[in-house]
Order: structure tokens, then C-alpha cells, then sequence
């Protein structure tokens, strides 16, 4: 995986010697709170509803065993002992104080990593599909481009005040399962005729309170290309975008508010004058980056393990995990395996000290030392080998991360919702729990096949909602907590934003709305092969009303 | 009914105003507000410890009681007051119980 040069490490070493100075000066009365207030968000700490919260960025989702080793002293050191796995790859800790940060920053410095750019109106943490660099399907891995990206836009002095936040998404293979259609840029890795590798960009998604699906505005933007057309589009971005309404202040506004055809107009005429320069990427320096990210020597195996055949025959949860927590690997006798941190009644993406501990001992032990954060908020070990898959299992299922769930009804992504966040208007994570116990029976989850709940706590969508083939969206009625549902949302290569189906819940129906639906779907389906989402595709909306609502 | 609320400035903790101007961490032992005039000074007290380093963001709040036991009006409030309703041994719920 990629380690960091001097420039790195003295940068991110400066970074934290600053910080703590800001600190020091906010506590010794220098910086008041509206002055140190912008400080401390450019450093991921935020302040929540109970206490501080601080956003640690995991660059495209992936790490090694000693920095969750690191991840795990801090929950236990700094914070209560966990800490949550975000929708953008990244953890965060619930309960930081001020004067601790400094030295939380200075001990994540010490493991390569940092706080940076995990809030504010920059260009976030570049996120990727978790299977990088070992999915079957791949054309090439996107992290190499994701770390490009992330050097290019680390400080930009260009990029640090744009008019709002930014984000990133770049998948490696045709199903797209980084999201990309609904960030403010997607790319997608695809090969042209000449077999050159080269990107399928989006421009201009997003979710929030006005969810777009991205925009293609090139179908092959060339690799040695990639940065100038980033900055291009920025730049188009930075001088166009709106100041003056911060809810209208996204790419996917000026996107929408400028129509395509002139916008792509814009981002070429100034790709046009910037190509040539130094943003052209050279071959040689996109290679070299490469070679942070080369695969670990994976000798071919047997393509099926006795060892798993053999334990699947007589263990029935760990027939399970087989089925739905493993992704096909690009080596023969290797897969990559989902850790769920989705438990039945859980806390989505929770993950305490202890598992993070267990973590990083499975990765070293079995994994080639990597891991990867998913978008969906669950823990990935991507390379391994088919024969120790019930050594990790036992592990797994002592550790409560062996739930057999990945791509089920019960693998939610949910938000922190009002149990932490003082932006929500109502709770997601006790809903998100809820719906996991109602489901959670194995055969049940399994016979329902592939469905995927997301649950926000406000309109800003962290939970992504509006690309759940079942979203919910917790808001405020009276004084009571109300969950609108939308049907139909997907954040794969065919993205779609779900619709509103119809008027809300309160917090006690809200399960039972999900059961009817669910009841519904598996009444209309044509065989067990027809997902949820294939049902509501096929059909629309007017059985699922009726359902629920009936004739009216 | 009301009562003023704010973080700690050095550890976030939720707090409250008690009486004369010192900051509590349990809404139990705030100083309830009956007027406007008490509200303004209080207000008045929030932002001298906010000059002070003390606290961030004071505002007042909506409470009620109940069975004898102070508690904000708003659910918002009610889990900023005991602390994540998902952790139960976290915040100052778990005080409370302990």
C-alpha cells in the first residue's frame, strides 16, 4: 500500500504541530471560538450533540494492520472504546476532548494518517470500491489514481474555500461498487479500443437535499489526462458554483442550472488550456505510484478449498458467510472476504477496540496485511485464501463479526442519526437495529436475497437513503420522530433515486411498513432470483402502495 | 420553564447553568428560568463564560417536569441531556443509573 515520501510525512507532521498550537491558543483565550471554530472542522473535528467528534480520513478505504492497531489504542485511550466506520470510508470517534486531539493527531501521524480534509468545502477523501486491487471483475486497480488524486488535491491552494464541499469516487470495475453516479465526480477505469487505460467520468451527483444522478461528460478521458481534467473541472466549479445559498451550492446545482451541454463546454475549453502543462500526468509517475499498490505474490490455488466444502456441510452459519461474505477474487483458490459489522440488533459500522484489535491480527495472519473500509460500513480482508476461511470464521463468530449478511436486509448503512449527530431531526441507528431483529432469522435474511436498506437521520442524507432500494429518511413531525420510505434507489452502474412512496411513519409503524413491503415483494417475485429492486423495476410503484396504504 | 445549555469547551461534555452562573453537568441540578428578564441574564451569564473559555454555544432550552425530575421538552434535548439512546452505558444516563 502506499507509504508516505518525506514530503508526506514532514507535511502531515506540520500539520499536527499547527493544530496543536491552535489548540493551545483556543484554550489560552488568543483564538476565539468563531476564529478557531473553521481551524479545528479543516482537521475533522466536529462538535456533536454529547462531545467532540473526530472524523480520521482512511484514503480510499484502505489500511494496514498497524494503523488499525493505532485506530483501536485511540477508541481505547481517547474515546469509550469504538469508534464507527462512515459511509465515506473514514472512522470516527464520538468522544474526543479538545485538549486530547492534539495528541490523537500526533499518535495517527505516527501510523501515516491524519485528520485532513474530512470536513469543510474542500475535496474530501477520495473513496473506491473496496475490492480493489483483487476483485475478479476488474480492469485495474483505481487506488493508484485515487492516491494521484489525493496528492493533487491534499491543500490545493486553489481548491481549499470552493463554494462547497467535494467528493470523489473512482471504481476499477465495471459494476460499480463505489457509488461513483452519485459523487459530485465519479470515475470509472475502462480500456479503449487500444487498450488503453482511461476514465468514464460523472460529473455532477449527489444526494442531500436534492439528489442528481451524475452526468457523463466524458465516455474515455484518457489516464495522462486525469489531473487536468479534475482541476479543469474545479476550476469551472469554483468560478460558477453559488456562494449565496449554501443548499444550492454543489456541482450538481450548477450541473442542473447551466445544462450540461454548456457546462461540459466550460470544462473543456479550460481543459483545453491546461493539458499541456504540468498536471499531464507522465507515464512514469503514474507507474510509480503503481507500485505502492502491487498485489501481494499470490500463488494460484485449487479453485475450491475441501477444507471450506467440508465445514459448510455441517455449519450452516458458516455455509452462510460463504454465500454472501465472499467476493470473487482475480486469483484462483483467494477471495475477499466481508467481516459484517452489521451484527443482528446492532450498531451499523460500529466497531469496538477489541474487533479492531482482531482485525488487524486476521489481516496479518491471513490477509497479506491489508484491509479496506467499505462505503457500506462494513470491514473487508481482500486477499485470501480460500483453505483459512474457517480459521477466520472462528475468529469471526467469537469476535461478533460472522454474520452471514453482506448485500442482505439486514446489512444496513445507517447515519448516526440524532443519537450523536446535531444535524438530525430524528434517530437512525435504533431504527436501523429495529429492522435487523425483525429480519434477522438467517433463513429469512437469505430467502429475501439481495436488498439494501439505507437509513439517514435528516435530509443531508449521510446514510444515503435516496439510493437504497429501500431508503428511509428520519425527519421531525410535531415534536415525534416520522420516517419518509423511498422505493427503488440503487448506487451501481444502472444509479437511480428512489421515490417517495407515499406519507410517512411514525417510529413505532416503521418496522411494520418495511415487513409489508418486503411481504409484498416476495409475493410478486418470479423466482428467487428476482431482487427486490428487479420486482419494484418491473412493476413500479402501485403494488408496494397499495400495500401499504391501500386502494385509495 | 426553561433552562440554558452549552458544551464544555475543553471536553464538549454537555452542561447546564446552575446557580450563579457555575455550569453543571446534570439538568437535575440546573437553574430554572421563569421569565424573559431571568432568560436575558442568564444569557448574559452564558456569554461572559463563553469569554471565559468555558463553554460554546449557550442557548436556552424547553423543560418540563415530571414525577419530580427535570427534563427537556424536546427529544433532541432529552438525549443531549442523558446521552446516546443506543448506548446505554455511555453518557450521563449511565451516571445516573450507577
Amino acid at each position: 500500500m502506499y507509504r508516505y515520501d518525506e514530503f508526506d510525512q514532514a507535511f502531515v507532521q506540520e500539520r499536527t504541530a499547527q493544530f496543536a498550537d491552535q489548540v493551545r491558543r483556543r484554550l489560552s483565550g488568543e483564538l476565539s471560538e468563531d476564529e478557531f471554530k473553521p481551524l479545528r472542522l479543516m482537521n475533522g473535528l466536529y462538535l456533536q450533540l454529547h462531545a467532540y467528534m473526530l472524523r480520521v480520513a482512511i484514503p480510499y478505504g484502505t489500511l494496514n494492520s498497524r494503523q488499525m492497531r493505532k485506530l483501536a489504542h485511540i477508541a481505547r485511550t481517547y474515546d469509550k472504546g469504538y469508534g464507527h466506520f462512515t459511509t465515506r470510508q473514514n472512522i470516527q470517534f464520538n468522544w474526543p476532548s479538545l485538549k486530547d486531539t492534539p495528541r490523537i493527531l500526533e499518535e495517527l501521524a505516527e501510523v501515516e494518517m491524519h485528520a485532513i480534509q474530512t470536513s469543510g468545502n474542500c475535496i474530501r477523501n477520495v473513496t473506491a470500491d473496496h475490492f480493489a486491487g483483487a476483485a475478479a471483475d476488474e480492469i485495474a486497480d483505481p487506488r493508484p489514481y485515487a492516491e494521484i488524486l489525493r496528492q493533487w488535491s491534499s491543500l490545493h491552494p486553489e481548491f481549499s474555500f470552493l463554494p462547497r464541499k467535494f467528493k470523489v469516487a473512482i471504481t476499477g470495475a465495471p459494476h460499480d461498487r463505489a457509488a461513483v453516479q452519485v459523487h459530485d465526480i465519479g470515475l470509472q477505469l475502462a480500456r479503449n479500443e487500444a487498450g488503453e487505460i482511461g476514465f468514464v467520468v460523472f460529473v455532477g451527483g449527489g444526494l442531500g437535499r436534492t439528489p442528481m444522478i451524475g452526468r457523463k461528460v466524458r465516455d474515455f478521458l484518457p489516464e495522462e489526462d486525469l489531473l487536468a481534467y479534475s482541476e479543469a473541472i474545479l476550476r469551472v466549479y469554483n468560478r460558477y458554483g453559488r456562494r449565496d445559498n449554501k443548499y444550492k451550492a454543489r456541482i450538481k446545482i450548477l450541473v442542473h442550472e447551466t445544462g450540461l451541454e454548456d457546462l461540459k463546454a466550460d470544462i473543456e475549453a479550460e481543459f483545453e488550456k491546461i493539458r499541456f502543462g504540468i498536471l499531464r500526468l507522465p507515464d512514469a509517475e503514474v507507474r510509480r505510484i503503481a507500485t505502492y499498490f502491487a498485489p501481494p505474490q499470490l500463488d494460484p490455488r485449487a479453485g475450491t478449498s475441501a477444507k471450506v466444502e467440508t465445514r459448510k456441510a455441517t455449519d450452516p452459519a458458516f455455509a452462510r458467510f460463504v454465500a454472501h461474505n465472499l467476493n470473487p477474487h482475480r486469483v484462483p483458490g483467494y477471495t475477499s472476504v466481508t467481516l459484517s459489522m452489521k451484527p443482528i440488533g446492532g450498531i451499523p459500522g460500529d466497531a469496538t477496540d477489541a474487533q479492531m484489535d482482531v482485525i488487524a491480527n486476521l489481516a496479518e495472519g491471513y490477509a497479506f496485511d491489508e484491509i479496506r473500509i467499505s462505503h457500506e460500513q462494513n470491514v473487508i480482508l481482500p486477499h485470501v485464501a480460500l483453505d483459512d476461511l474457517p480459521e477466520i470464521f472462528d475468529v469471526l463468530v467469537k469476535t461478533g463479526m460472522a454474520e452471514g449478511n453482506a448485500g442482505l436486509i439486514t446489512d444496513i448503512i445507517a447515519c448516526p442519526g440524532m443519537d450523536y449527530c446535531a444535524l438530525a431531526t430524528a434517530r437512525s441507528i435504533p431504527v436501523a437495529q429495529r429492522i435487523s431483529e425483525r429480519f434477522g432469522a438467517p433463513e429469512r435474511q437469505s430467502d429475501i436475497g439481495e436488498l439494501k436498506i439505507k437509513i439517514s437521520g435528516c435530509i443531508n442524507a449521510c446514510g444515503h437513503h435516496h439510493v437504497g432500494h429501500i431508503g428511509i429518511l428520519g425527519l421531525e413531525k410535531k415534536g415525534e420522530e416520522f420516517y419518509q420510505i423511498t422505493l427503488g434507489g440503487s448506487a451501481d452502474e444502472q444509479s437511480s433515486i428512489g421515490e417517495i412512496i407515499g406519507r410517512g411513519f411514525s417510529s413505532d409503524e416503521v418496522v411494520d411498513a418495511i415487513e409489508t413491503l418486503v411481504d409484498t415483494y416476495l409475493k410478486l417475485r418470479s423466482s428467487k432470483d428476482e431482487t427486490f429492486l428487479d420486482v419494484y423495476r418491473r412493476l413500479g410503484e402501485d403494488p408496494f402502495k397499495e400495500a401499504l396504504y391501500g386502494a385509495e | 420553564m426553561k433552562v440554558i445549555t452549552a458544551n464544555r469547551l475543553i471536553d464538549g461534555e454537555v452542561v447546564f447553568q446552575g446557580p450563579e452562573g457555575t455550569w453543571v453537568e446534570l439538568i437535575g441540578e440546573a437553574r430554572v428560568l421563569a421569565d424573559k428578564d431571568e432568560i436575558a441574564a442568564a444569557l448574559a451569564l452564558g456569554a461572559q463564560a463563553v469569554a471565559a473559555r468555558l463553554i460554546v454555544e449557550p442557548y436556552e432550552i424547553d423543560v418540563i417536569e415530571t414525577d419530580g425530575r427535570l427534563e427537556p421538552a424536546r427529544f433532541r434535548e432529552k438525549i443531549r441531556a442523558a446521552g446516546p439512546t443506543t448506548h446505554p452505558a455511555l453518557g450521563k444516563q449511565a451516571r445516573e443509573t450507577a
